[in-house]
């Protein structure tokens, strides 16, 4: 890694212990991406904003790191822990984890980021120019940017991209460079593949790619399936970026992913047959999908509790356009600046299963909110759930 | 090939897997436990160790979850690792958990159970 006298300085604690801190961090990943220097980037987005996921320690470094930093990008933040306009609604949620929380979210915003608390920046807003390098740290939305978006990022660590974030910097790894070529390929052999399907092969791709991955045998899937996909591939492993290929006439690595692979990761993530509580949203849901979901429920009504994760942004645009009324007609609950991965909203006391088509908030529900999943794909959960 | 990720000298006991960590899903960061039932060092705890693992996996918030053992005195001493991520670079650069990465044949012939020294500044960084 060589930085330059300016980073050099920054790094020896010349401009301070923040900037020390963050060009630490920077040397520390660039030299685990083998990167030669740092680049400047646009955008950064950061993960570690849920109470529940980084707890006191986390609290009081974002505390006092506050106090002098402040973000030199563009940068947005991933959810925390709740929606405030409906917190009064959750009774098992105490006091503590809501100050904690609110100390987590303006220590975000006295560092003057924008206060997105999503893990879909993607579907917020218009990305920025093909290969335009960002810093993204949700593993998701690095996964999309990579693969669907055209820009450039690590898989970016909350730290890192945090770094990057103060600095404007990240390392100029393998990822961010053209040409890189991709040793694996994920021969898809699923027919007519549900957003389910897209999501445990993500899953799969995840477990058995390094840090790229060409995909075959896919055709255009919808955006559902593509966020099912990055969802699920950033879940379980190091991969960054995928390619759909057409023909498979290159030298990579070819590995199958047919029904006897689904339903290995399908028995490791679901653990059981019904549920008590239905999520929808992991990655929260965009525009269209809020949109196909107002189609599919009309005339229907949940069974069960279902809460609905989007962001701010996209509730509101929602809001404006009345795909909303149907939902909620149909009693689901629309929340935003939180999502069905290590929300404390679920009460374990209360809900022994959850019903979700994430595979990603499925590994997490199991995981890190000790409850069973039932994972089945969206038209099943209207199918079954509503009557 | 030995490759310093973060530097600094620990010593301790190795507690060693061949399974990737995902620090956020699998680790509780209050004890220093693996608590995830389908991990093969399940039940196991990682404080005061020296955590020889491939590599880190999942969740990028994972970097917090190794800050925060650190902070609550649950963490491993250093961490050896076959292939670097940026979740397990990152926490161990902010927490200043010595980082390593050894090749193949070093993971392979390093023992569990076995007491190593981590120094990045000697010639040798395993003894």
């Amino acid at each position: 890694m060589e930085f330059t006298k300016e980073e050099e300085k920054a790094l020896n604690g010349e401009m301070g212990e923040t900037l020390q801190t963050a060009y630490r961090i920077l040397l520390a990943t660039g030299e685990a991406t083998n990167a030669e220097s740092l680049i400047p980037i646009k955008w950064a987005h950061l993960s570690g904003v849920n109470y529940n996921t980084i707890g006191d320690s986390g609290e009081e470094f974002l505390r006092n790191i506050s106090k002098d930093a402040k973000v030199k990008v563009k940068t947005t933040v991933n959810p925390m822990g709740f929606d405030v306009d409906h917190i009064s609604e959750f009774d098992h949620i105490d006091n503590d984890f809501v100050e904690k929380q609110k100390s987590i979210r303006d220590s975000y915003i006295r560092m003057g980021v924008e206060p997105t608390f999503s893990c879909t920046p993607y579907d917020i807003f218009d990305l920025p120019q093909k290969d335009t390098q960002v810093s993204f740290a949700e593993s998701n939305a690095a996964i999309f940017a990579n693969s669907l978006g055209g820009l450039k990022t690590n898989k970016e660590s909350a730290f890192s991209a945090l770094a990057s974030a103060i600095t404007g910097k990240s390392p100029y790894s393998d990822l961010r460079k053209d040409g890189f070529e991709i040793p694996t390929t994920i021969r898809m052999k699923l027919e007519n593949p549900n957003e389910l399907d897209f999501g445990l092969l993500g899953f799969f791709a995840g477990k058995v790619a390094d840090t790229s991955v060409n995909i075959s045998g896919v055709s255009q899937p919808n955006r559902r399936s593509c966020k099912s996909l990055c969802g699920g591939m950033g879940t379980s492993g190091t991969c960054a970026k995928f390619q759909f290929v057409d023909e498979e006439n290159n030298s990579s690595e070819k590995i199958d992913f047919g029904k006897e692979e689904m339903q290995k990761i399908h028995d490791e993530l679901n653990t059981s047959d019904n549920g008590d509580l239905i999520t929808l949203g992991s990655p929260q849901l965009g525009l269209e999908e809020i949109s196909d979901l107002s189609n599919m429920l009309k005339g229907k009504s949940f069974q069960k509790r279902c809460m609905i994760f989007c962001s701010r942004a996209v509730q509101n645009q929602a809001r404006h356009l009345d795909y909303t009324n149907e939902i909620e007609r149909a009693g689901g609950e629309i929340l935003s600046d939180c999502c069905t991965c290590l929300t404390p909203l679920i009460d374990t006391n209360e809900v022994d299963s959850v019903i979700t088509n994430s595979v990603k908030g499925a590994y997490y529900l199991k995981n890190s909110t000790g409850v069973d999943v039932n994972l089945k794909p969206l038209s099943k959960i209207v199918q079954e759930e509503t009557n | 090939m030995t490759k310093v990720i973060v530097q600094g000298k620990a010593r301790g006991l190795v507690l060693k897997t061949n399974n990737p960590i995902n620090f956020l899903g699998a680790v509780d960061k209050q004890t220093g436990t693996i608590h995830d039932k389908k991990h093969d060092i399940f039940e196991k705890s990682i404080k005061d160790s020296v955590l020889v693992f491939p590599h880190g996996v999942g969740s990028s918030v994972g970097a917090y979850t190794i800050y925060s053992l650190k902070e609550n005195g649950t963490a491993p001493v250093a961490m050896i690792c076959q292939k670097a991520d940026l979740t397990v670079a990152s926490g161990c650069a902010l927490a200043n958990i010595p980082m390593i990465i050894v090749s193949s044949d070093e993971f392979e012939s390093i023992e569990n159970g076995k007491e190593l020294e981590v120094d990045t500044e000697s010639s040798n960084v395993l003894n």
